[in-house]
């Protein structure tokens, strides 16, 4: 078994910034922002690093959607031990509406040219948190999906996922060609080291836009206002128990 | 830990040889060579030598703006991603991994976080990377170096002695061979390098190193013998650049005399030892040993640079590194603000936030303001290296110091922002304080460095003068006479003549135009300060350490106050958004410094300066002799 997987690399604003919302509403502010790959996406490259290691994968195909800096999370990825990256450009002011079904047509196309028997993607990204960009993309090239993975083995010619699920795992088997979704447990990603991120900028990288891929981008949703999540009121201290059941009831809470 | 000059201070009468040789821990200012060299009357019609440098001009009074203006981007569009590139997981790498209070309290670097350093490629930033390395220039090594000053001096420290230092000398004076044989393995951290210099007697003075090395009958080999104090990483290093005295014969005279020379050691050579690790005031994670060498079997393909050279190695390796330091305290100040200010911001008393009260705003602007000057004067320096410029190492002397100087006070303001929270261990900045007090004594000591910018400075100009004096090709007789008058023709023929200069006008933001006279009126105080402690003392400037310390004091002001206004310049060009509070700082610190360089400067030439510092030559001397104070507690008991 030696497949060839297609990554995904989605460029988010970083995890430790405190996210601002512009003043008109529109959304949020993203110049000068610091950004980095997704979360998930850095456990889906690890994994399918992992899984090369192990001899399951021979070759790693990175992909990202979106503005020029998005190159720079495929060197990321790159350093990481991807082998190849695929960049689709949009431009940034269209990016902002690009939904999960746009990325997902373009991930199937992908995966179809570059002959992938494995698409391995984050669960979802940090910044809009659809969940919907794997299963979309194993429905659009109906294969087999195995989302929330924790762990992935090799089963034969198969491949044994196990799922986190509510209240516990399962663990499923999945022919290929299949798409995963990785969950926060799946591993602990790599740091990129520095001779690593000099060695990857020698990778290749192909450039690639939605129209090349026959992907049509036209938004289906329109963004009314975008606000920050309401300041949480001051509470009230109570004394003791009764008082609380009082004031409770006073509020109409129970 | 060494700087050297080894061109010679002349000044006046060529019979009357001076050298001047600094190092890390004491001054030789020796005129022991006098007479040893028979005068050279040609060298009287040579040309002197020309620099670029802002900083050296500035003794001549004279604005060269060529190194200071525009501020340098040296980076490429390639370059600048890469360096993007690099910081963060660097950045992730402190933040998550690594515990530089556990390192302190454990006296060491753990193990696992060396071995995930050497991962990282942290031990070979600007190795070639065919050789292993990053592959970095001077900017990219500045910007990630400032991550670690940020995170954990301690471990700067080791990775400092380590490629700054350590094996720097390979990079920069070896040969091919020596690259290939060594860079591989120290650039991934396989094999630790140290740099190995200072012992028992000679700080300072590097020039009175005793350990000896000394050629094989067969010459095939050195046998190194000596001992050397106070090495990072020696406990731990694989690879050492050490020097050592090795007998040399002179060519002409056929006199052989020990001259220093620098080796490439390894501890495999065998009858290399070490002590147990010192124990320090801070920097305490890092590896500080003494280091034993008996008998060692040096290769003679192991000699570093040329036989006898070794003190230019030693000289180019220090000036080479310098420039870290100011990056690293750069990234070490800025987040003992970030404390500071943070803390500031939250704090209540009175039933006020205290960042209101101006007690504080004058301390977190201060700590800001010399943020900002050291941090453009690192960059400067990198940058300048980068642009091949060789002549940086009185504005590398100039950042050590400024830097090392105003990290210690702005951590300490920080503490003293966050009061009694600031003085306990958790707040994490007691630590960064006992780390940073080294940095004004190592690597050549502040004191030493403010001596060797201020002789290199009016080195440059006696050349200069010495020109004009053979001009006027008068009998060797009256040379003082007529030294004395080029002086005065000197003075006139650079236009100074006082009042308000517009030498910067042209490279520097219409916005800052009254801060570029007082950076220009400053250069023309330090050139005419010059001329008139030259044409006063002479070739007895050496012995001037008062003066000379208040020359260094103006030049370091106004080196700054150019390269400021260099950066605020070029941050309203690009419209930074950053634009206004840069040039509010910029203002701050021109207005003040321009006071300061007035100040010493006067203080090079008011008789009542001088008499005081008479005075306090002999209060020094009462106490000394007297081995403590010298004054009687009032009570009496």
């Amino acid at each position: 078994m030696a497949m060839r997987a297609l990554v995904g690399c989605k460029r988010v604003i970083d995890y430790a910034v405190k996210v601002r919302v512009k003043p008109d509403k529109t959304g949020v502010v993203i110049d000068g922002v610091k950004h980095s790959m997704n979360p998930f996406d850095e456990i889906a490259v690890e994994e399918a690093v992992r899984m090369k290691e192990k001899k399951l994968v021979s070759e790693i195909v990175a992909v990202s959607c979106g503005p020029a800096q998005c190159q720079e999370t495929l060197r990321t990825a790159m350093a990481m031990g991807a082998d190849k990256a695929i960049h689709v450009e949009i431009p940034a002011k269209e990016f902002e509406l690009v939904q999960p079904i746009h990325i997902a047509k373009i991930l199937a196309k992908l995966a179809t040219d570059v002959k992938a028997d494995v698409v391995i993607l984050g669960k979802q990204a940090i910044d809009d948190d659809c969940n919907q960009t794997a299963q979309m993309t194993a429905a659009f090239l109906d294969w087999p999906q195995a989302v929330f993975a924790a762990k992935i083995e090799k089963d034969g010619d198969s491949l044994a996922v196990t799922r986190e699920i509510d209240g516990g795992t399962e663990t499923i088997k999945v022919n290929v060609p299949a798409v995963i979704s990785a969950d926060l447990r799946l591993n602990e990603p790599r740091y990129a080291t520095l001779p690593n991120i000099m060695k990857a900028k020698k990778k290749p990288m192909e450039k690639k836009t939605a129209k090349d891929l026959g992907v049509d981008l036209t938004p289906r949703i329109q963004v009314i206002s975008v606000e920050d999540p309401p300041v949480r009121e001051a509470g009230q201290k109570v004394d003791d128990v009764d008082q609380l059941i009082t004031k409770l009831k006073g509020l109409g809470r129970i | 830990m060494v700087v050297y000059l080894k061109r010679k201070l002349i000044i006046i009468p060529e019979k009357c040889r001076t050298t001047v040789a600094f190092s890390t821990h004491g001054v030789r200012l020796s005129q022991a060579q006098a007479k040893t060299e028979a005068p050279k009357p040609d060298r009287m019609n040579k040309t002197p030598p020309e620099s670029k440098s802002y900083a050296v001009n500035m003794f001549r009074g004279n604005v060269v703006p060529e190194q200071c203006f525009p501020y340098p981007d040296v980076l490429s569009p390639d370059q600048h991603e890469t360096l993007e590139m690099l910081v963060s997981p660097t950045e992730k790498f402190f933040a998550e991994v690594n515990d530089p209070a556990k390192n302190d309290a454990l006296e060491k670097v753990p193990d696992d976080i060396m071995e995930n350093l050497k991962e990282m490629g942290a031990f070979g930033l600007q190795v070639p990377t065919e050789l292993n390395g990053v592959g970095l220039n001077n900017t990219q090594y500045a910007r990630l170096v400032e991550v670690v000053g940020a995170n954990d001096l301690g471990i700067g420290i080791t990775l400092g002695a380590h490629q700054s230092i350590g094996f720097k000398g390979i990079l920069i004076s070896g040969n091919p061979e020596q690259k290939k044989k060594y860079l591989p393995d120290v650039a991934t951290g396989t094999k630790i390098a140290a740099f190995c210099l200072t012992e028992p007697g000679s700080g300072s003075d590097a020039a009175s190193i005793k350990s000896r090395a000394v050629l094989s009958s067969d010459g095939t080999h050195y046998i190194l013998n000596g001992s050397k104090i106070w090495i990072s990483n020696g406990g731990i290093a694989e690879i050492m650049t050490v020097f050592a005295q090795t007998p040399v014969k002179d060519p002409k005279t056929g006199v052989t005399k020990d001259k220093v020379t620098a080796f490439i050691v390894e501890r495999a050579f065998g009858g290399v030892s070490h002590s147990k690790p010192e124990r320090k005031m801070g920097i305490k994670a890092s590896n500080t040993a003494e280091v034993y060498y008996e008998d060692v079997k040096i290769p003679v393909e192991n000699v570093l640079g040329e036989v006898g050279e070794g003190f230019k190695v030693a000289m180019n390796i220090l000036n080479n590194g310098r420039f870290g330091m100011g990056a690293a305290l750069s990234g070490t100040m800025r987040s003992a603000i970030l404390k500071a200010s943070d803390f500031a911001a939250n704090r209540l008393q009175f039933g006020r936030k205290i960042e209101t009260f101006g007690a504080i705003q004058e301390k977190i602007a201060r700590m800001a303001i010399k943020h900002y000057v050291t941090e453009s004067i690192a960059y400067m320096v990198a940058g300048n290296m980068d642009r091949g410029f060789t002549d940086y190492q009185v504005e590398a002397a100039i950042s050590k110091i400024y830097a090392s100087e105003a990290a210690w006070w702005v951590v300490d303001e920080a503490i003293q922002v966050m009061g009694g929270m600031g003085f306990m261990k958790d707040a994490g900045l007691e630590r960064v304080l006992r780390d940073l007090r080294i940095f004004r004594i190592f690597e050549g000591t502040n004191d030493i460095l403010r001596l060797f910018i201020a002789l290199t400075g009016i080195q440059y100009v006696g050349a200069h003068l010495r020109q004009l004096q053979a001009a006027f090709k008068n009998p060797a007789g009256n040379i003082g006479v007529i030294f004395g008058e080029a002086s005065k023709r000197a003075f006139k023929s650079v236009g100074l003549g006082g009042g308000k200069s517009k030498a910067l006008e042209p490279h520097v933001h219409s916005s800052l135009s009254t801060q570029a006279e007082y950076a220009s009126e400053a250069v023309e105080l330090i050139g005419q300060a010059v001329e008139a402690i030259l044409m006063k003392h002479g070739k007895n400037i050496i012995e001037e350490q008062f003066v000379l310390n208040r020359l260094a004091e103006a030049v370091i002001d106004t080196y700054a106050m150019a390269v400021v206004l260099s950066r605020a310049s070029r941050s309203i060009e690009r419209k930074l958004d950053s634009v206004d509070h840069e040039i509010l700082m910029t203002k701050v610190f021109c207005n003040e410094a321009i006071g300061r360089v007035r100040s010493n400067i006067n203080g090079m030439k008011a008789s009542s300066s001088i008499e005081n510092y008479k005075i306090m030559s002999q209060i020094s001397q009462t106490i000394c002799k007297t081995g403590g104070v010298a004054h009687v507690n009032p009570l009496g008991i």
